[in-house]
């Protein structure tokens, strides 16, 4: 079986996936799985996603040629796949297209969601309201108040944005209040997991709505080069993007580079390093790569970007570090900073400080390549939600305070 | 025959139905859940649960959630746990299992855990987040060491999943009485009876009947459906309104023989 066939029948990539959730949910999963399953059969339903990613996200999304980022960096040249110019403003309305016309299949008239830096509560709430469908999102609460904005949005299109107190207040405890909601009301209630982690079949379901990223990249950089990319580098928090766009890839012999976020460093204890340090184990209803302790005790993440502050990763992730198809390496909140910063000014694309993390990847490894290799990139979202939380940082860095 | 069945079986001759209290092992600390555990045997209990305390418990209710972050506290682990339950074992033959999520066994070692658990006394494990499909490993460990591992079923169960869950569980059928996570409510939930006829008619092995229980008069009402009644976030609760009295361990005492009161009037 090769990487790009996986999970198998029961939802696992290698050792990786599976279903690790209270009985309570796994019927919700078989028939989650069932029914996806006819949609993927039923050309209409792939026509309507079709039209939806067309006419209500914008795609395609731009593969644009970052001519002044590739001349300040001296090296490969560099294209960013432009998922910041989708509606809502990052890659993660993809897959919620993809899950609320689930949903209408299930005639399910309340979702939930968990969120993190808020794309994916807002891309939520945006297909909820197009649809018509009750959405509550549960969001840790130093989220909330880092993302104060994102919160705004949820609410306007009418959602309720439900504050989550418990341990890290960030992403991890969101998704176990999520979890919680969908126990109790699993009959009625689809959960709109965001990323490619969670129990079988959302890595499977998610990775497959987002794949059109990777589709596009391919069909666009084969038109503009003439040929594939040396290298495609995404940030991972969950890894959804990164799974969008290497997949499509997995059997070419394209170097795949994932980028998680370092924190304040890896030797620090502070990161969110989950593929770079941590150890297999189940978090979330699946067996994958965990930040956790000798105990079996999940550890909390720390990184300067909320969408990727998890102590978890997506199993197809961890297939891929295992087996070697995927490299993943690290950035720390620094260095993001310099690279939202190198961005905006040479090419006037402010990023996500989760892209962030990619193009700082970049900014080291394109200027020991050759002129004529490229980098394909994810921008994963646009920054407008992170330019207040940098302002703040680098004020304070500039008065010679730590950035935390 | 280990100790859990026979629990039940001696328990069915005298017609009579198992009280299971849970607590969360290191809540407030392991000497205070050593202490509780031979209190509650004293009391009426028949088995025992421990909770093994894990920083991401969604399978449980805040009462459960706030129990296990006092133990993580505590520095409790599934190997202090362990040892707890072997000095238990030299006051007590009271069954007790072990309530833990997947990933504290997976960071001991599968293996190791079940050689341990078993070797101190403990006679089986019910881990909420590990459904038949995936507990191969965990039955075959169990079973090499001779620890039962009780699967539960749920009201969303259809019936093929029951008949799963019935071939792969060992001691008993532990029944979540509702759709949703532990916590005290203050009703048994609507259609538990209809669901308790239906996992009837799929096995004849005895069926605990837990979450959500939380008085004498609805431990009663569950005994009439279950030959086991769970009761873990109304004990829970319990404690935490004693919190740090010097009579904590006999107002819990008495809360538990409140319990057997009302499952006997059952």
């Amino acid at each position: 079986m090769t990487a790009i066939t996986l999970p198998d029948r029961r939802g696992h990539f290698g050792i990786f996936g599976g279903r690790y959730v209270p009985e309570t949910l796994m019927t919700a999963l078989n028939e989650l799985l069932e029914v996806y399953g006819e949609a993927k059969r039923d050309p209409d339903f792939e026509e309507e996603f079709r039209y939806f990613l067309r006419d209500y996200v914008g795609r395609p999304s731009p593969l644009y040629y970052a001519e002044r980022l590739t001349q300040a960096l001296g090296g490969a040249r560099i294209y960013l796949k432009r998922e910041d110019l989708n509606h809502t403003g990052a890659h993660k309305i993809n897959n919620t297209v993809g899950q609320i016309l689930l949903t209408r299949r299930m005639k399910k008239p309340r979702v939930i969601a968990e969120t993190g830096a808020g794309q994916h509560g807002v891309a939520t709430a945006t297909v909820a309201a197009r649809f018509g469908v009750e959405c509550d999102v549960y969001m840790g609460s130093e989220d909330m108040e880092r993302q104060a904005l994102n919160v705004f949005r949820m609410r306007l299109m009418g959602s309720r944005v439900i504050a989550v107190d418990a341990g890290s207040r960030t992403l991890k405890d969101a998704l176990n209040e999520a979890l919680r909601d969908w126990a109790t009301n699993v009959r009625h209630t689809h959960y709109i997991i965001g990323s490619v982690a969670g129990p079988h079949p959302f890595p499977m379901l998610v990775r497959d709505f987002q794949s059109v990223i990777g589709r596009e990249a391919r069909e666009q950089v084969l038109e503009k080069e003439g040929r594939l990319p040396d290298v495609l580098v995404a940030c991972v928090g969950g890894g959804s993007n990164a799974i969008g766009l290497f997949h499509p890839f997995l059997d070419d012999g394209v170097r795949l580079v994932g980028v998680e976020g370092a924190g304040h460093g890896l030797d620090t204890g502070m990161h969110a390093a989950t593929l770079g340090l941590g150890t297999p184990g189940v978090l979330h209803g699946a067996m994958s790569y965990t930040g956790q302790d000798e105990n079996g005790q999940i550890q909390v993440a720390h990184s300067i970007s909320a969408g990727l502050d998890y102590p978890g990763v997506g199993p197809e992730h961890s297939y891929l570090k295992d087996s070697g198809r995927a490299e993943y390496v690290s950035v720390t909140d620094d260095e993001a900073l310099e690279a939202f910063e190198l961005l905006s000014r040479v090419e006037g694309i402010i990023p996500a400080l989760e892209s962030a993390h990619a193009i700082a990847h970049i900014a080291r490894i394109a200027p020991g390549m050759d002129r004529e290799e490229v980098i394909v990139a994810g921008l994963s979202g646009r920054g407008d939600k992170d330019v207040e939380q940098v302002d703040g940082l680098l004020a304070r860095k500039g008065s010679g305070e730590s950035t935390e | 025959m280990n100790r859990i069945e026979e629990t039940f079986s001696s328990l069915k001759s005298a017609g009579r139905k198992a009280l299971i209290p849970y607590i969360m092992a290191g809540d407030p600390d392991l000497e205070t859940t050593a202490a509780l555990v031979i209190e509650m045997d004293r009391r009426g209990a028949d088995l025992v649960e421990l909770g093994v305390p894990f920083s991401d418990p969604i399978a449980d209710g805040p009462t459960i959630q706030r129990a296990a972050l006092r133990a993580l506290d505590r520095g409790t682990t599934l190997r202090s746990i362990v040892e707890t339950v072997a000095s238990i074992r030299e006051q007590t033959v009271i069954p007790i299992v072990l309530m833990t999520y997947f990933n504290p066994v997976l960071a001991y070692g599968i293996g190791d855990f079940c050689r341990d658990a078993a070797r101190a006394g403990v006679d089986g494990l019910i881990v909420p987040d590990l459904p038949p499909e995936e507990g191969v490993d965990l039955s075959g460990a169990c079973r090499r060491h001779g620890l039962d591992v009780v699967f539960l079923v749920a009201p969303t169960s259809t019936s093929a999943r029951i008949e799963l869950v019935n071939s792969h569980t060992t001691g008993f059928v532990y029944c979540v009485s509702l759709t949703g996570v532990t916590g005290a409510r203050g009703e048994l939930a609507d259609g538990v009876d209809a669901f308790m006829s239906q996992v009837r008619s799929h096995t004849d092995r005895p069926l605990g009947l837990g979450f959500g229980i939380s008085s004498p008069k609805q431990a009663g009402e569950a005994a009439r459906l279950a030959d086991g009644v769970i009761v873990g976030s109304a004990i829970i609760n319990e404690m935490e309104a004693r919190t740090g009295e010097p009579d904590m361990l006999r107002s819990v005492g008495e809360y538990v023989a409140s319990l057997r009161t009302g499952i006997d009037a059952g």
